[in-house]
């Protein structure tokens, strides 16, 4: 498989990035050469091998559903890069 | 101290004075407490002799790599878009760390986001190896691994996630440990790749490694992957017997590939151990060579995903031209992240994106299963795995920057311990002919790090390495 230009814009627009063209020639080449050395594991016969997410044999971890306290708005907010009347603020999302 | 002849504050006046000293030349400091450091040293001096019993860790002076979040402390994982992030709470080794009370003197700079091998990709410069400052101090815990070795702080925290504990303390010549998955919580550390990322401490002696586990292993029900595991004695394990201790050393670690000198110093190492009693067969990790591929489509596939939360909306660094919510997502990632984490970014997001899933994602689980049975194998009839941590020695500042698959071969060892989940330690065994220090790796059965740690302890007992410092 090899990783055309048009891909590289693609998934970059799955991923939120913006790339310039040097960029986008530069990721290309580099993620060619990075799947085609990934394509080694196609040596290996996978067939009926269960697939590791995960080493511990944990499942789902579930705790009471009783309400514990929350952190203060105003540490919650001190971050934001802007915030109005308690909340994250934003560019308008519709026109 | 407690006959008062040394006080918490000579301890941290001492930390600071080093650093003052040797940073500038060094710069493994992102944010360098002192304020926050010189109150809490007052609190504790004020406690001596107070009757109360003191913690594990009482006075002594530590850092932490800069993506464990410290409560209104600066946590930047050297990233520009999050220059001015100041958390609102603690990880929960660093509520560890102060319920041991150690004194935290600051934060240690890293490969962005924990992606990289050398420091070189932080955002704001990178970390030289204090046993030659033209050397990278390797990464990604590069500035932990330099900041111990440059005896700034006693200890430092580092993270691991294909190698980034281990590597840097190999390069710079202290002792690094990669705890088995689950053992100490991640709660609090900025997520590169869940199934494999682990905290662990970077210090210069075993024992230290010992103490410093002790502190902040346990179960974190705020980690729902922490495991619910009995935390033994560390440090009541450090015997110095390893009399029929079974080794195996697997041919693919000492192959092709290992620098000749690399792999003279690791096999004197073993004739310390066997000399000390243990016993040792060539072994094989026949599926070592898929590692690296096997790691970087699941670090990469994990890492994009974890990475989406950096949107510039709640916190972080927001791009000055954004003038839509697209735009603020966009315009705020592609100015704030860097070149190796855009690079991860987009391989993980293609390696995930439709059609590509089985062929990449898939396979790659499957084959570290291969991987995983390839060390359950092993553990079968041995108690310990050894070899190099890394292929060489420190390379050169800009010497591998401009070729992404050099830099990750050099991951080839460490890798496949964190794919199988288990513990592994890099300790001192020699230097080469530039003075450059060489890391041997024991990588245990999971939550074996009682043997892990008593095996490195006895060959730093019975070998001089750890003693020798650098100029500075």
């Amino acid at each position: 498989m090899t990783v055309t230009l048009k891909d590289v814009e693609h998934v970059a627009k799955l991923a939120r990035l913006e790339l310039s063209d040097a960029e986008k020639n530069r990721f290309t080449e580099q993620m060619n050469a990075i799947l085609k050395y990934a394509e080694k594991l196609n040596e290996l016969n996978t067939e009926g091998v269960e697939p590791t997410t995960h080493v511990l044999p944990v499942m789902n971890v579930m705790r009471e559903d009783k309400a514990r306290p929350s952190w203060p708005l105003e540490e919650v907010l001190a971050n934001a890069p802007e915030e109005e009347d308690g909340q994250f603020r934003v560019p308008a999302v519709l026109e | 101290m407690h006959k008062r002849e040394l006080t918490v504050t000579d301890l941290v006046d001492e930390s600071l004075k080093r650093i003052g000293q040797v940073d500038d030349s060094i710069k493994a400091f992102l944010t360098v407490d002192e304020e926050g450091a010189r109150a809490e040293a007052a609190k504790q001096d004020a406690a001596i002799g107070d009757g109360e019993a003191k913690g594990l860790l009482f006075g002594i002076p530590a850092g932490i790599k800069d993506n464990i979040v410290t409560k209104g402390l600066r946590t930047t994982c050297a990233s520009k878009l999050l220059e001015n992030f100041v958390p609102i709470h603690n990880a929960t080794v660093v509520d560890k760390l102060n319920a041991a009370q150690s004194v935290t003197i600051g934060k240690l700079n890293m490969d962005e986001f924990a992606m990289g091998g050398s420091n070189e990709n932080s955002a704001f410069f990178p970390t030289r190896n204090p046993w030659n400052t033209e050397h990278v101090p390797g990464g990604s815990s590069g500035g932990s691994a330099a900041a111990v070795a440059a005896g700034e702080v006693y200890f430092a925290l580092g993270s691991d996630t294909g190698g980034s504990i281990r590597q840097p303390a190999a390069y710079c010549g202290v002792v690094g440990l990669k705890p088995t998955y689950g053992l100490v919580s991640r709660f609090g550390l900025v997520a590169f790749a869940s199934s494999l990322d682990q905290i662990g401490p970077i210090t210069r002696t075993v024992e230290d490694a010992a103490y410093v586990l002790q502190a902040i292993a346990g179960h974190d029900p705020l980690d729902s992957t922490s495991a619910k595991v009995e935390v033994p004695d560390y440090v009541s394990a450090l015997t110095g017997d390893v009399k029929g201790l079974r080794i195996g050393v697997p041919r693919e670690f000492i192959g092709e590939g290992v620098d000749p000198e690399v792999k003279d110093a690791v096999l004197s190492a073993l004739k310390v151990l066997e000399g000390l009693g243990a016993v040792w067969e060539e072994v094989s990790i026949p599926h070592n060579e898929y590692s690296v591929a096997t790691y970087y489509l699941l670090a990469s596939s994990e890492a994009s995903s974890n990475l989406a939360r950096f949107d510039g909306v709640r916190y972080g660094v927001r791009s000055a031209g954004a003038d839509s919510l697209l735009d603020v997502f966009v315009k705020s990632r592609s100015e704030g992240f860097g070149d190796e984490v855009k690079r991860r970014i987009m391989l993980g997001t293609y390696a995930l994106s439709s059609g590509y899933y089985d062929a990449y994602y898939k396979k790659a689980q499957q084959v570290r299963t291969l991987i995983k049975r390839d060390f359950d194998n092993i553990f079968e009839k041995f108690d310990l795995i050894l070899g190099p941590t890394a292929p060489t020695p420190a390379f050169r500042i800009g010497e591998q920057i401009d070729d992404p698959l050099t830099m990750y071969l050099n991951d080839i060892y460490s890798i496949p311990v964190n794919l199988a989940g288990v513990p592994g330690i890099s300790v001192p065994c020699g230097f080469n002919r530039e003075g450059l220090p060489i890391g041997l790796q024991l990588i245990g059965k999971a939550f074996d790090e009682p043997t892990v740690l008593r095996a490195a302890h006895a060959f730093e007992q019975a070998t001089d390495y750890h003693k020798r410092k650098p100029n500075l």
